[in-house]
């Protein structure tokens, strides 16, 4: 019963620390607003299983995740594992809506709606999306380019108050 | 200064054996860590191997190739559109080959002892050229940037439509990479497509240019299409592909954009197999040995990761 009770509370304290964790990249968001982190577990010998999946295949940012999720709960006195989960792929729709708000805080347009499975159409043209610039709330917004100084993000430019600003692609 | 105080060097907080200090960490990661590797029943696991060899050395290459655009591309945002699409693939092929390396170990080279290389650098930077199982399309220089969207387009069209199929494979790892894939590689369609259009309806010189980059990368495309033995076996076995499967939807996708760009199909002769071979057997064009040479040369010489 003690142990349980202590095992239990470890968990939350666990949870805690890795709650507080953020994303390298976008450090705006702690790494379950973006959706990354899958489960966290504290196994039968105390060491904590951390679970998180990549946003993009390449992303090079998975290794500092592991580094700070293993540092953040080492400084919390847990010995830590991470482990990556593939499947279900990383969707834009895992952007906690916490997450969403931090990101138009912070002048990053937050993605609409991801496309949903079956095959997916060529696209000759600019992706119609409902953007609007996170400075000025203007909808005259136009598409720079698809790619942007991450993986995850389209670069954009508002033609009402002319600043650029950076959008979360939908994928 | 009377005393020196523990902020005064810019070094101390690199000192000391905490390793994730530094920017991306300094040790090896697995990027299929607590993946289960289990290949399914009835699967060759040497068959299983060699297609994620194809797979995975097609991204590795081309995401070599692209990344030479970094820095010379024709403005700042293609730079880093191009580089964006090569660390896509990179991913893709670091998975695969870690994928390939946990399905049948002995694909791996033996490194000497206390090497600190992972499977998967291994098979990119310790296999010689005869053993990489990418198409010959993606080893070729890049040419002008007209010949890199035609190429782009030609191998992204064709990959998606291989990877919106390997979702469903049995080998529950292929499909979760392939699911990922399908959401990349769909941008990097849209956006070689988009500029083979924009060329082609551009100026006299951009029309030009993209004429002669279809006919640059055309004669390679069948190898694409063409069934491997390896290939026909995975697909029999329900873990791959076979790609003729794909061929029609390909050509017509690659026909509606052509269409849009008011060009036409070149009529050009294809670059056959050489003694029967081609690249998915590791019969590769001189253009792979130079290519590998940069690629391979650092890790090559220091097999245990020091210096």
């Amino acid at each position: 019963m003690v142990t349980a009770v202590r095992s239990a509370v470890a968990a939350d304290r666990a949870r805690a620390v890795v709650a507080s964790v953020t994303d390298p990249e976008m450090p705006m968001l702690t790494l379950h607003d973006l959706g990354v982190l899958r489960d966290v577990v504290v196994q039968a010998d105390g060491r904590v299983r951390v679970t998180i999946t990549p946003t993009y295949s390449g992303c090079p940012a998975m290794a500092t995740m592991r580094d700070d999720l293993v540092r953040a709960l080492q400084d919390a006195g847990f010995e830590a594992e991470v482990v990556v989960s593939l499947e279900p792929a990383w969707s834009s729709d895992l952007i906690t809506q916490a997450g969403r708000r931090a990101l138009r805080d912070h002048g990053v347009s937050p993605p609409g709606a991801a496309p949903q499975g079956g095959p997916v159409a060529l696209r000759l043209l600019p992706v119609r999306r409902d953007v609007r610039c996170p400075r000025c709330d203007s909808t005259a917004v136009e598409l720079t380019s698809e790619f942007g100084p991450t993986a995850c993000r389209a670069l954009y430019r508002c033609t009402d108050c002319l600043e650029p600003f950076e959008h979360v692609k939908e994928i | 200064m009377d005393q020196v105080s523990e902020h005064d060097s810019v070094y101390d907080g690199l000192l000391g054996g905490d390793d994730s200090r530094w920017a991306f960490g300094t040790s090896f990661e697995d990027p299929l860590a607590g993946v289960d590797t289990t290949v399914p029943d009835g699967v060759d696991t040497a068959a299983l191997a060699a297609y994620c060899l194809m797979l995975g050395d097609d991204a590795l290459i081309a995401s070599h190739r692209l990344s030479e655009w970094c820095s010379s591309a024709p403005d700042l945002e293609d730079d880093i559109a191009l580089a964006n699409i090569a660390l896509d693939l990179l991913g893709q092929a670091r998975l695969l080959l870690a994928r390939a390396a946990a399905a049948d170990p002995t694909v791996v080279p033996a490194l000497p002892e206390g090497s600190p290389v992972p499977p998967e650098d291994a098979l990119a930077f310790f296999r010689p050229e005869g053993r990489f199982r990418n198409v010959r399309l993606v080893e070729q220089a890049n040419g002008d940037f007209a010949v890199t969207v035609a190429r782009l387009m030609v191998l992204s069209t064709w990959r998606l439509a291989l990877m919106e199929r390997l979702v469903d494979s049995r080998d529950a790892v292929l499909a979760a990479i392939a699911a990922k894939a399908v959401k990349e590689v769909a941008y990097h369609r849209d956006y070689a497509a988009r500029w083979v259009v924009t060329l082609a309806l551009g100026t006299d010189e951009s029309r030009r240019r993209v004429e002669a980059g279809l006919r640059t990368v055309w004669p390679w495309r069948w190898e694409l299409v063409d069934d491997h033995v390896v290939e026909t076996e995975v697909d029999a076995a329900g873990v791959g592909v076979a790609p003729s499967r794909v061929a029609d939807e390909v050509d017509a996708l690659l026909d509606q954009v052509l269409g849009v760009a008011r060009l036409e199909r070149p009529e050009v002769k294809d670059v056959g197999p050489h003694g029967g071979r081609a690249g998915r057997d590791g019969r590769h064009t001189e253009a792979l040995g130079r290519l590998l040479a940069e690629m391979q040369v650092v890790a090559r010489e220091h097999p245990r990761g020091r210096w």
